[in-house]
């Protein structure tokens, strides 16, 4: 419990401090996640689903942390030039865990549609917040989530009202920017309202060679017929390591699309926990890494069918090279009566050396009849009979597994329903297979 | 053009070609037919490269260079051409990218800039007509979802983008019906000039009837036991290969 000490150190001297620079809302949970972080601590390497993932050793370095809230001083505008060509967005950004309320995005966005800083939210709009701030991600769940809770002061939030769309893609960027080690806990609350719609993409990047760790807490709530996508681009630093707990609760009709890309990393830990609550709610889960060194991408995804009629697919995707790790493990759950459930599940992993690992383990629980679901799993090299069809033509070899690590990527980028960032990343995609991305370029830097 | 000497081959240490002399000049067709097991396609596969071939003896010039000695991508460059037997699907490689990239790697090495965009959609209309390749099938993944028929025509398709100088088609009539051949053996006939040579591995004497081979060899147990004009293959499909294994006392 060593790591953890810290943690709870850190919590009981600075508690008041923290509150101070946070919302009422926030607030009421600490005490709560702070038993429960004592209570849990971090999940054990032996514990079933972390097998492959030392927590509290991520967590066990001394970070700082900016309880004061002190301005970091840089311009995200001038560090960060994003121009995903044909993307125009609504762009927010945060440094760290402050959200950047210097410049605020210009667009305008249809009324009643709340944009922004996840503490200025829950402070103007306590009545809509309590109804789902910490309503699906449980701190008694377990410990990462509980220590968010506890440190977490200021996020994000899209709140779009009953019936509203919002056409214009909703950017986001993380920037972990600071001279010394650095703990960020990132908090994002999407509450779609019935019947609304909007798309946000969020992207990562880690601008200093410092070490960062991230803990992003993600809740999103799909009310009936809401359609909601979400993007989330790592393209970070070898010294980075995040752990990302994505809760999403779907109402009837609801339709969710959710899609991950790793381009680049040290460690990520990514939770998609997808609950689908209402009848015929739909659900698209993506994911694709492209690792190399000693990165290590564990993706854990858990989708509960509660409800009837429901469909839920899952498409992930891992390339590695070097000595890097890909951790795949998805549960599928069919509750009772939800019957008429169709689920399926694909994870496809190319290995191009031998030091290479991946961990899969596909898991279905059904409690209901009449349920179509189905897993696959395959983890193997490029065909030599098509690279020497493509060699035969005239393409060198080397050329041709970039061709072809390539076109193992494309159908997880069809699941892209934003056609700028569609392009975009087919084109980072490239330069990452070809070594021209070794470091984070920004989703647009040049 | 291509001068083959005294060729063995084994794969696995077991000997399956032993001894091919072949001469092809340009502007040639050559004829290799014989039973099957006879080494037909490891002489094919030997010839562009594939590395699950072992030479032990012999050469291999082909337009004045030593031909074992470059890889298959630079076989390629220098105009060596293989349609396929049994094409590979590529999923997710689109027929354009795939066709593109072989263009231009053929550019570069002969110190040319890449083709333009406008130039290399032009390109791949004028050669899809030789072949009447439907445009849909250009638009989609290499092969995927082809039809037996489709694939080999889009073998010589490829064909007359890289324009070859020497093209090997192995058993490209297999798996056709009459109208798929006709279109293939046309597509074949339009790209032949006084220049280029092909060397046409086939069973049957039907491609031949369209493609009118200048020498027909009969390979068997890994040798060339009788090589004559065009009427041997005629000979070959009316009395099969019992008469020549008897002749040549194989």
């Amino acid at each position: 419990m060593e790591t953890e000490q810290q943690y709870i150190d850190l919590f009981s001297s600075y508690e008041s401090l923290i509150a101070e620079h946070s919302s009422d809302l926030m607030n009421k949970h600490r005490p709560e996640a702070f038993a429960c972080f004592k209570r849990l601590g971090f999940p054990a390497m032996k514990s079933e689903d972390y097998a492959c993932t030392d927590v509290a050793k991520a967590f066990s370095p001394n970070f700082g942390l900016n309880i004061n809230r002190i301005d970091i001083p840089v311009n995200p505008y001038d560090v960060f030039r994003c121009n995903v060509p044909h993307l125009s967005s609504a762009l927010y950004f945060t440094i760290n865990d402050s959200f950047y309320d210097k410049q605020q995005a210009e667009e305008t966005l249809p009324s009643g549609v709340f944009i922004g800083s996840l503490r200025e939210f829950t402070n103007k709009y306590p009545h809509i917040a309590e109804r789902y701030y910490g309503q699906s991600a449980s701190s008694c769940e377990n410990g990462i989530i509980a220590l968010n809770t506890m440190l977490a002061q200021d996020g994000f939030t899209v709140y779009v009202p009953e019936g509203v769309a919002v056409d214009i893609p909703i950017q986001l960027i993380h920037i972990n920017r600071n001279d010394v080690d650095t703990m960020s806990n990132r908090r994002t609350l999407v509450i779609m309202e019935p019947r609304s719609q909007a798309k946000l993409l969020v992207c990562t990047h880690s601008v200093d060679p410092v070490r960062f760790i991230s803990n992003e807490v993600i809740e999103i709530f799909a009310g009936e017929g809401a359609h909601f996508d979400y993007y989330d681009l790592e393209e970070s630093s070898e010294d980075t390591t995040r752990f990302t707990t994505l809760y999403a609760v779907q109402e009837a009709f609801s339709n969710l699309s959710l899609n991950g890309v790793t381009l680049n990393n040290g460690l990520s830990r990514n939770n998609y926990n997808v609950i689908l609550n209402g009848e015929c709610a739909e659900s698209n889960l993506s994911g694709l890494s492209i690792l190399d060194g000693r990165q290590q991408v564990d993706t854990f995804v858990r989708v509960t069918h509660a409800a009837p009629r429901c469909n839920s697919n899952e498409l992930f995707k891992n390339v590695l090279n070097g000595r890097s790790t890909a951790i795949f493990q998805g549960k599928v759950l069919v509750k009772e009566g939800a019957y008429k459930t169709a689920a399926a599940q694909v994870n496809r992993n190319l290995c191009s050396t031998p030091e290479a690992r991946v961990y899969g383990k596909p898991q279905l629980e059904i409690y209901a009849d009449d349920v179509k679901c189905s897993h696959g799993m395959t983890t193997g090299q490029l065909d030599e009979n098509v690279l020497f069809y493509l060699q035969s033509r005239g393409i060198p070899r080397s050329e041709a597994r970039t061709l072809l690590s390539i076109a193992f990527t494309a159908d997880v980028l069809d699941n892209i329903r934003i056609d700028g960032l569609k392009d975009r990343l087919h084109t980072l995609i490239q330069k990452r297979f070809r070594g021209e991305l070794v470091h984070c370029a920004g989703c647009g830097a040049n | 053009m291509l001068n083959i000497k005294n060729l063995h081959v084994s794969i696995n240490g077991k000997g399956i070609l032993k001894g091919i002399d072949l001469s092809v000049g340009k502007g040639e067709v050559h004829a290799i037919m014989g039973p099957n097991g006879s080494g037909k396609s490891t002489l094919s596969n030997v010839l562009i490269g594939h590395p699950g071939y072992e030479v032990t003896k012999g050469r291999i010039i082909f337009n004045g260079k030593n031909l074992l000695e470059l890889s298959p991508e630079d076989r390629s460059r220098e105009g060596l051409f293989l349609s396929f037997q049994y094409p590979v699907e590529i999923p997710g490689v689109s027929m354009v990218s795939f066709m593109r990239a072989a263009i231009n790697e053929h550019r570069k090495y002969r110190g040319l800039e890449p083709i333009s965009a406008t130039g290399f959609l032009k390109l791949m209309r004028e050669k899809q007509a030789f072949v009447e390749l439907d445009s849909k099938l250009t638009g989609r993944s290499v092969n995927e979802g082809f039809s037996g028929g489709e694939k080999k025509r889009n073998e010589i398709f490829q064909m007359a983008m890289l324009e070859p100088t020497l093209a090997i088609l192995d058993e490209t009539d297999s798996g056709l019906d009459i109208d798929a051949l006709r279109i293939v053996a046309a597509g074949v006939n339009k790209l032949r000039t006084s220049y280029n040579s092909m060397i046409v591995i086939t069973h049957y004497q039907r491609l031949l009837d369209y493609l009118k081979p200048d020498v027909v060899h009969v390979l068997y147990n890994g040798k060339i036991i009788k090589t004559a004009g065009p009427e041997l293959a005629l000979e070959l499909e009316a009395k099969g290969y019992d008469w020549i294994k008897e002749e040549t006392g194989e």
